[in-house]
């Protein structure tokens, strides 16, 4: 055997340098990829998506300007909810009291003025002040006696409407005495006209502060300290954030939040109603959810919470107009949020 | 365990007061509403306060979470047998599933008295004092028709109902003004199934004015035509109106309602709502009192509407535009018999 011939044994084997396993992407990988860097995308695509499906399946009557607006105005008062209810639970809460402090906020707005003859402002004012009250209450509850802010809420939830029905004796004040004596109330409920499209105000109103809780959660120290304390507490603790501080403020904004939805929807229902949006609170937590917001705190986009108000709306005309049962409605809707969560989860587990 | 200790102490307390009383030979009642946060049941539970203050007898109030809790009432009624007390008035959450703990009071030697509510099957209870939910939803079909005259044989009607459950007070007061308009319901027990081109749809509004609202657009996107608007109740018919109003039709639409509170009445007078059929929670509970008040004392019940399988504690229609062939009272009546 010649000695330039002694590695010919090796001639079979893989001559390629040691690497790391590459394998070919598939489109599904990359679309993991994007989506895990645009977390927002997810509820957008659904969205854009629903819109197309009902389109084509309701026809001119769903895919009008009209009745486009229409679910905006419908979906106005849940996304206000659901901007408060972004803030909790990107701090790893929940609130289940979001709407009743809202209706508690509107029956004073509505008695002070009406009932009692205070300058309508005024009124305004001191039913914003008791729904951050509120706000500040549960969450003293969650930092101070250290309790979980499910159980805080589930308490002042039913606290917080069993003072309403106490106050008003469940009365509804009538659309026709707020006109005469405090039309300011009902400012949320002006129409704007714009084309075919009608909008209200009170749609402005929920634009606008997913806007500014768009700019002041990703751009101001407080927003990041939300999505710290929500992430990690103990490590944001160490970072020197103050987390109990920072959790009672989300409290007391997300309490003003609901002050100003319990304006607004004064001006959608037209009556002050004690006993409207019964199911407001879980109506926010879907939309919440839907948008990607992760229940665990610390991860999501606020605006999600806008496009899932807007899904559920859209599921919620786009199947009453297709002319199905209402039934159908819930039982979309609930398989919505599994899939919504179930996508969330696959997301997050994104490989390099 | 002090807490334990405490709780024993109150419950030996009010025990021995329960058996004071009883020996002042004051007779107990008690009432079981649905919810405590309905104007209906408030009104209920004041008239029925106030007529046991009246006959001397003791009065307990229960009340459901919210509506549909049904477990809260059994615990009611089981209180109420333990109590001692003598009869008890009860609007059902769960008309099939409370008979058991009716019959249970029954055999304890407890008068039952369902109200505004008939339990299923209805003569499970000793007595039913309440609406006739039909007939008043007749009324206020009868009464469209008539103003429509010759324009209701091409109406577009639009249905606000109360829940995708079709709880039986719903389905009565729905079947009852489609007959009374001249609308063949096919099965009376369910709203929905008819085939009357002239219904333009069912939508639901749980009865308070956010559902109405929200209930009527939907309504109006299916078609912006809809001249007459059937409501479950004067909340509803209130958010319809808004809805109406935003859409420039608050002139032109028919609103027919049922249940006659003072704000549903008032808004007659203001033109919102054309007609309601008011019905009255507070006759419905002295008259149970006063029942519970005889069957304590010589053990008698009381007897029926004749032709009906219930007490019916009328049903008037209020309008201040009356119609022909459709008997009615005025507002400022209706006013003066509203509750809440």
């Amino acid at each position: 055997m010649s000695s330039e011939n002694f590695e010919a044994s090796a001639g079979g084997a893989d001559s390629s340098v040691a690497e790391f396993d590459i394998r070919q992407k598939s489109a599904l990988d990359r679309m993991q990829h994007f989506l895990h860097g645009n977390p927002a995308m997810v509820p957008v695509i659904i969205l854009v998506l629903s819109v197309a499906v009902f389109g084509v399946i309701a026809g001119d009557r769903f895919f009008s300007m009209f009745n486009l607006s229409l679910i905006m105005q419908q979906v106005a008062i849940v996304g206000i909810l659901a901007c408060a209810q972004t803030l909790i639970i990107l701090t790893a809460g929940i609130d289940l009291s979001v709407a009743a402090i809202m209706v508690l906020s509107s029956v004073i707005m509505g008695h002070l003025s009406v009932t009692h003859g205070l300058p309508t402002f005024l009124a305004i004012l001191i039913g914003i002040a008791v729904a951050m009250g509120c706000g500040f209450m549960n969450g003293m509850f969650v930092t101070r006696f250290k309790l979980p802010p499910f159980i805080v809420t589930l308490g002042t939830w039913q606290v917080f409407l069993a003072v309403t029905y106490l106050y008003t004796g469940s009365q509804s004040i009538r659309s026709q005495d707020i006109d005469n004596s405090a039309p300011l109330l009902k400012f949320f409920g002006e129409r704007i006209f714009v084309g075919g499209a009608v909008i209200t105000t009170g749609v402005i109103l929920m634009v606008v502060l997913f806007a500014v809780f768009w700019y002041v959660l990703n751009r101001t120290a407080w927003g990041r300290h939300v999505y710290a304390v929500g992430d990690d507490k103990d490590a944001a603790e160490l970072a020197g954030i103050q987390s109990d501080k920072v959790l009672v403020s989300v409290y007391v904004v997300a309490g003003f939040i609901c002050g100003l939805g319990a304006w607004a929807s004064i001006g959608r229902v037209g009556s002050v109603s004690p006993t409207s949006f019964f199911e407001g609170n879980l109506d926010s937590i879907t939309a919440v959810v839907i948008g990607g917001t992760s229940l665990f705190g610390g991860r999501g986009a606020i605006l999600g919470a806008l496009f899932g108000a807007l899904i559920v709306g859209v599921f919620s005309s786009g199947i009453k107009l297709a002319g199905a049962d209402p039934q159908w409605e819930l039982f979309a809707i609930g398989w919505l949020i599994i899939v919504a969560v179930a996508l969330d989860q696959w997301i997050r587990r994104v490989s390099a | 365990m002090r807490t334990l200790l405490m709780s024993s102490i109150a419950a030996v307390t009010v025990m021995g007061a329960g058996q004071a009383m009883a020996d002042a030979h004051s007779i107990e009642a008690c009432l079981i509403t649905k919810t405590d946060i309905n104007p209906f049941f408030v009104k209920m539970r004041e008239g029925a306060t106030a007529k046991a203050e009246e006959l001397g007898m003791s009065l307990s109030t229960y009340a459901g979470k919210v509506d549909g809790d049904h477990e809260t009432q059994v615990q009611a009624i089981e209180t109420c047998i333990a109590s001692g007390a003598k009869g008890i008035l009860i609007t059902a959450s769960d008309t099939k599933a409370i008979v058991p703990a009716v019959k249970q009071a029954q055999d304890a030697g407890l008068l039952v008295i369902a109200l505004d509510t008939p339990l299923e099957p209805i003569d499970s209870a000793d007595a039913t004092f309440a609406t006739d939910n039909f007939k008043a939803g007749e009324l206020i079909g009868a009464w469209a028709a008539a103003t429509l005259g010759a324009d209701a044989a091409d109406a577009k009607i639009g249905m606000l109902d109360l829940a995708e459950s079709q709880p039986s007070v719903g389905v009565l007061r729905d079947q009852g003004f489609l007959t009374g308009f001249g609308i063949d319901v096919k099965d009376p027990s369910r709203w929905g199934d008819e085939d009357d081109p002239r219904i333009i749809g069912n939508e639901v509004t749980a009865g308070n004015e956010e559902g109405g609202r929200r209930a009527m657009e939907n309504l109006l996107s299916k078609d912006p035509g809809i001249n007459v608007v059937y409501t479950i109740n004067e909340p509803a018919a209130a958010g319809a109106y808004e809805t109406l109003k935003a859409f420039g039709r608050e002139s032109d639409v028919l609103i027919v309602s049922v249940d006659g509170g003072c704000p549903g009445v008032q808004n007659i007078a203001d033109g919102v709502i054309g007609a309601t059929s008011q019905q009255y929670p507070l006759l419905m509970a002295s008259l149970g009192v006063e029942a519970i008040k005889q069957w304590a004392e010589d053990g008698s019940k009381p007897a029926n509407t004749p032709g009906l399988d219930f007490f019916n504690t009328g049903v008037n229609l209020v309008t201040d535009q009356p119609a022909a062939g459709v008997e009615s009272i005025s507002v400022a009546e209706g006013l003066d018999r509203c509750w809440g």
